[in-house]
Parts: C-alpha cells; structure tokens; sequence
C-alpha cells in the first residue's frame, strides 16, 4: 500500500493560494463567463475571461469550494494573465495529462503548478483540482478559440 | 437494557482492519452499514449448501432455497409488523421501491391536475421518480417545508393537501438532518384527503423500531444494506389490497401465471412484482441481518444510538460547528450534519481519513434540501451499533488536526 501523506496534497503554495486567492472576483469588461460546479461535493467556479486576439488579455475567478479546488483556480488565473491562448490550451492539457497519470508533468514548463501534482495520489480529488481547467477548456470552446481535441 | 458495544465490535470483521494505518472508525453508516459475521457466514453457507433457483424447485435443494427466500420474507413481515409476507416484495433497494410504485400504483392513479406531496427533506430516490411521473402525466409535485430546525411544517399540511392530492411521499427519517418525522400524522391527513402514503424508511429501519399498521402507511420501503444486511435487496411493503390490484412492475419469468402466444396472466402477489431470478443469496442475508437485529433488540439499538449521539452533538457544537436539524435526540436519529468554519466539508473529510475515520462530505443526495439551508455542501457523521464515545472522540480530534491545516 502506498502511504499517503497529506503534506503531498496540502503543499504550501497551494494553501497560500487558498488563503489569498489571486484574481478572485468578477472581471470587467468580460468577453466571455463560464460556471461549472463539481455537484458531488459542491465546489463551484465562475471563470471570466477576457481576450486580446489571441491572447488572454485577462482572467478572474469566483467561487467556494474546497482548499483544492480554490487554489488550482487560483494558480491557473496566476499563471495565464496576458499569454497566448494556444499555451494556456496547452498547459490545460498538459494538466489533465498530469492529473490522469499520462505524464510526469514537466517542472520546468509548470512553475508552481506543479504542486498540483500531489493531488494524483488522492483519486477522489482530482476532479476538484481539474474544476478550473475544464471550465476554462469549455470557455474557450464556447467562444470559438477553443483548439480542436 | 444497555448493549454490550465491545462484544457487538467483535460482531463486525471490517472493524479489525486499517484504515490509512490506523485503526478504522467508521462513521458512515448512513451510506451503508458495516456487515456482522452472521450475515456474512449466513451468505455464504447459502451458496455452499443451499444454492438453487427459486420457486422452481422440484427437487429438494430448490426447496431449501425458496423455503430460505421465503424465510427471509417472513422474517422482514415481522420486523415491521405486516400482517402478512404477502405485502413484502423483495426489490434492488429503496431506489427501486419508490420507482415500483411509480411505474405500477402511481401511472394507474395518478394523472394531469393530480397533486403529489413530497417533503423539502426528501433523499433524491423520493423526489426524482415523482419528478419524473409528473412531467410525464401533467401532475404537479409540492414541497411541504421544512422549519429552521430542520422539522417538517405540519402545520401547513392542511394548505399543502388538497383533495387533488393524490399520494404523499416522505421519509420517517432524514438522511442529512437526522429529524424523525411524524409519519402517522400526516398519513391520517393524507387519508382524509382521499391520498395514498409512501415511507421512504431506509434511514429509519435499520436504527428504529417502527409498526406499518400504526405508521397505517400504504407503502413503505428501505435498504437492506443499511441495516447489516448485503447490498443488492431492498424491501416494499405495500398493504395488500392496494398490491392486488395494482398493474405488475416488470414483465418476465417468475411474475406469470400462464403464458400464452401472445398474452399472460400475472402470478399471485408478491411474485407479481418479482420479475426474473431475484437477488436470493442477499434476501437470505437480510434475513439474517433482521435476526441479528432482534437479538440485540432495537429498542436497545436506539437507546445506544441517541446516547451517542447526544455525546456527538455536545462535542461537535462545542467546536463551534454548525450543525443542522433538531438538536434534541429524541427528534432526531444518528446522523449529524455539520459544517466548521474553517475547514471545507471535502477538505476535512480527506484529512480524518488519515486518521482511520470514515465520514461522509457532500450533498448527501438531497440537493434542493442543501439548496434550502444555504451550503453547498456538509459534512456528515453517522453512527451505528458498533460505534462508541471513543469514536467521537477520534472524530473531535481529527477534525481539530483538521482546523490546524488552514489556519
């Protein structure tokens, strides 16, 4: 049996995300707004976005929910400020990948991201730390600059 | 009379195994109970030495096993004080009950303009089906409300059943709040109206004593596995002039008389609603869940269980936790729901599994009544016979570990 420890989930900069969440709140003016919620155990995230041609000019979240689900969010909006959105589509995968057990996860491309990694070991959790990534994915859909999978 | 917890621990194999390295406090029961050893060996010796189809038996092991079906019947027509096995029709689960009347009592009786009556506190398997039945016949489904002490509005029943009202579904007790709801009450003001009752009571069976004729319910169903018992058998009881007449649930073996080409008659009831090989060995093992349960006495499992629970209560509140439904014990089964400021419901429930604790975080399949009390989600801890002050206490102290996480 794998022994677990919870240091591996709850890493620092994920409890500091969810301490002091980045980019929490509405985003004014918005192109597009996305709410997804996990219905199981109740986390809820609202994505704005905001777009520059094919840049994400800006992004902000809302929501409640878990430590995890919160601080992925919270990391995500960190992390896509201002990049083209083929990276950010990129990182989301990658992500998924990551969190589906595919890959490794590259530390130097994932930043702090990568602390997220921890959460593979907790099955039941991953779908709280994808919340942010998936509704950003079907945000992007939504307003046609979504990458065909 | 007190029971004897230590000796009753011992009852249940599970609670000798780890949790997460440390020694498993299960306290989740509301979702499914642990099994004792009877029930298990009882499985088990069915398949080894009692294993045939049912009610087909020309032979002597086809005996054994329909008298052990049919044993396991009676047994469950005792438990709830039916008048006759005739009224116990052996199903997957609770789910399953409710969707039989749905689909036989409710679509014969039930059309456009009709009213059914549900509670706010209803588990998903009592509203969904009848959401289901009225967007299909044009009947309108009502929520009788619920109090800031998570007790049924009995008050407003006389506004809430009109004489459309055609059938009331509700629990005798809530699967979030705990509260017991006063099932008789409403059942004799349903029947005023001309309206038929059905009592979901897969919290309440396995933790209350409890008489369908003085319930003077007309249906009633619950869970095997809450209550010992294995996974795969529920239970309706339906008083048996109203399963006479009722229409047969689904077609197949088993719930025939005679079959022609192109037409059938129906076997007499319960086998009527009993399509098919039904879940033998489990019905066996229910049975033996139910003996098992009369051994102890269940006036002795709920005196065990609202001790416990007044222990829980005190120590939970004294953290600080909200906690939802009525606080007085007699009110109110085992189940606790609660929410601490600091930690999320998921987040704590991920954390005291570390510590070998087993609770429930989430919507507890009741989302509208979630809805209701303004959270998205809680926190649930549940007891049963096996649990003891030293499990609330492992719980108090794993939810405070907890805290330290996010402060």
């Amino acid at each position: 049996m794998v022994h677990l420890s919870l240091e591996d989930l709850y890493k620092e900069v994920i409890l500091d995300h969810y301490r002091s969440p980045r980019h929490k709140g509405r985003l004014d003016p918005h192109d597009i707004v996305l709410e997804r919620n996990n219905p199981l155990c109740g986390d809820e995230i609202e994505l704005f976005l905001k777009f520059d041609g094919d840049q994400l000019a800006g992004l902000s979240f809302d929501g409640k929910g878990c430590s995890i689900s919160q601080a992925s969010a919270s990391m995500m909006a960190e992390r896509l400020q201002g990049i083209a959105i083929k990276d950010a589509t990129d990182l989301a995968g990658g992500i998924r990948k990551m969190m589906a057990g595919e890959e490794e996860g590259d530390a130097d491309e994932l930043g702090d991201l990568i602390a997220l990694k921890g959460v593979v070991k907790y099955p039941v959790r991953i779908k709280c730390a994808m919340l942010g990534w998936t509704t950003l994915l079907e945000a992007l859909d939504e307003a046609g600059k979504g990458t065909p999978s | 009379m007190s029971l004897d917890v230590q000796r009753i621990k011992k009852d249940f194999p599970i609670l000798e195994t780890l949790a997460n390295g440390k020694r498993l406090v299960y306290l989740d029961s509301a979702v499914t109970s642990q099994k004792p050893r009877a029930v298990i060996d009882r499985m088990v010796r069915f398949y080894e030495e009692e294993n045939a189809n049912v009610h087909r038996g020309i032979y002597e092991l086809g005996e054994k096993a329909t008298a052990a079906y049919e044993g396991a019947r009676d047994s469950v027509a005792r438990f709830i004080g039916a008048r006759s096995s005739r009224s116990i029709v052996f199903t997957r689960g609770t789910t399953e009950s409710i969707n039989l009347v749905r689909f036989t009592w409710a679509r014969a009786n039930i059309h456009e303009g009709d009213e059914i009556l549900v509670t706010e506190m209803e588990h998903h398997s009592n509203l969904i089906p009848w959401q289901m039945l009225v967007t299909e016949t044009g009947a309108v489904l009502k929520h009788l409300p619920i109090d800031d002490d998570g007790k049924l509005r009995i008050d407003l029943l006389g506004e809430y059943l009109t004489d459309k009202t055609k059938l009331v579904g509700m629990n005798l007790m809530s699967n979030v709040l705990g509260t017991i709801n006063p099932v008789r009450t409403v059942a004799d003001a349903a029947h005023a109206v001309g309206a038929r009752i059905l009592v979901d009571a897969a919290q309440a069976a396995p933790h209350l004593a409890f008489d369908v004729n003085e319930l003077d319910c007309d249906f009633l169903a619950f869970s095997g596995h809450k209550m010992c018992g294995p996974t795969g058998v529920g239970i309706l009881y339906g008083r048996e002039d109203l399963l006479e007449e009722m229409p047969p649930f689904q077609g197949g073996g088993e719930m025939i008389r005679e079959v022609w080409a192109d037409h059938a008659t129906w076997a007499e009831v319960p086998q009527k609603f009993e399509a098919g090989t039904p879940n033998v060995a489990q019905a066996v093992g229910l049975g033996a869940a139910i003996e098992y349960l009369e051994e102890i006495g269940m006036d002795a499992v709920r005196e065990h269980e609202m001790q416990i629970t007044k222990y829980a209560l005190d120590r939970i509140s004294s953290m600080g936790a909200t906690i939802y439904g009525p606080k007085d014990v007699h009110e109110r089964g085992g189940v606790i729901a609660f929410n601490l400021d600091e930690v999320h419901p998921h987040d704590m429930a991920t954390i005291v599994d570390q510590e070998g604790l087993c609770i429930r975080a989430g919507h507890h399949c009741a989302q509208p009544l979630m809805r209701k009390l303004g959270v998205p989600a809680t926190a649930r801890a549940s007891f049963y016979i096996y649990n003891t002050e030293e499990d609330v206490d492992a719980l108090i102290d794993a939810l405070e570990k907890s805290k330290g996480w996010f402060i």
